[in-house]
């Protein structure tokens, strides 16, 4: 599977949504996440490197998402994806251990930057069940697909039980009480960007 | 002299506080702005904040004050990639400010502005 395919099959994901991801983001937030991702994405895809290791392309899509996409999404997105190139560190193959590392890294800078635990209605809620399905598939033998479609199965549904949570980081936390109700909009991208990894790698299984 | 940079949402906003801290300081401090996105709308931009922190530095180090969410999440980024002569405060953005700047234009050092910029959050209003 190629990492430069995942870049470019996010951004096309992200583009066809960027409306609906802003329209969630405006019942809870300032309306602009979808068109925010949808700016960072499409200048990563510009940005990507036409030689070097698939660590590297991450490294330098995730540099670009930080400083042109503005708002949270920046930082967190960007810096996960930087580190997902960092845990890929040399390797020419994207193998499922290694994409594994490359997840649990992501959670873990997303979560130490933004300090979220699960159940705060962020994109948190997503990523750690896909991470946690994802490690789950692989310990039981399953391969590139087989452990992505587990994880991106795992962040549809953790984004959608974030209906009934209260927000407790970022905008939507000063709604209090009246952020329940809402899917967030984070979690639902980050399950898109997860869906994007599972499709590359069954159509390559 | 250490330097002080502004983050906020808003390009007016930023410009004013970094207005006051130069004014209400206790001599002159270097204060820079870094309000709004790229193309001035409400938002953060880590470009501008680059480019703030710049214009700030003159060898001593800089003071980060920034205003609230992606302001914070950018500077942290921002901060964590520049080493230790940038450093971003946990302190009330106008108080904050002020209190650098004031500290700062003494000639104080990095840890002393921060010390200012952070004790600004003790003083109470009610």
């Amino acid at each position: 599977m190629s990492i430069l395919d995942w870049v470019r099959r996010s951004a096309e994901l992200i583009a066809a949504e960027a409306e609906r991801l802003s329209r969630l983001d405006a019942a809870i937030g300032d309306g602009d996440h979808g068109h925010n991702l949808d700016r960072g994405f499409a200048a990563a895809v510009e940005a990507l490197p036409e030689h070097g290791t698939p660590g590297r392309a991450l490294v330098v899509a995730g540099r670009t998402i930080v400083s042109t996409t503005g708002g949270v999404s920046g930082p967190l997105y960007g810096m996960a994806v930087r580190r997902a190139g960092k845990e890929l560190g040399d390797a020419g193959v994207v193998d499922a251990v290694r994409l594994g590392a490359a997840l649990r890294g992501a959670l873990e800078t997303v979560q130490e930057l933004g300090e979220a635990q699960e159940g705060e209605k962020t994109m948190v809620d997503a990523l750690a069940p896909a991470v946690a399905a994802y490690e789950q598939a692989l310990a039981a033998g399953g391969d590139l697909a087989e452990c992505t479609r587990a994880a991106a199965d795992a962040a549809e549904r953790g984004a959608q039980a974030t209906v009934p949570m209260q927000a407790r980081k970022g905008r939507a936390s000063y709604l209090g009480k009246r952020s329940i109700g809402h899917l967030d909009p984070g979690a639902v991208s980050t399950a898109l960007l997860i869906r994007a990894l599972a499709d590359l790698a069954s159509e390559h299984a | 002299m250490v330097g002080i940079v502004v983050l906020a949402h808003s390009r007016k906003l930023a410009e004013g506080v970094a207005e006051m801290a130069r004014a209400m300081g206790v001599g002159k401090a270097v204060v820079e702005p870094a309000g709004g996105d790229e193309h001035g709308g409400l938002g953060t931009s880590m470009e501008r904040l680059k480019r703030a922190v710049r214009t700030a530095d003159g060898g001593d180090g800089v003071v980060v004050l920034a205003d609230l969410g992606s302001s914070v999440l950018t500077a942290k980024v921002f901060v964590a990639a520049a080493g230790t002569g940038v450093i971003l405060v946990d302190a009330p953005l106008v108080e904050g400010a002020v209190a650098a700047a004031s500290m700062a234009a003494t000639g104080a050092d990095l840890r002393a502005v921060v010390r200012a910029a952070e004790a600004a959050r003790g003083h109470r209003k009610t």
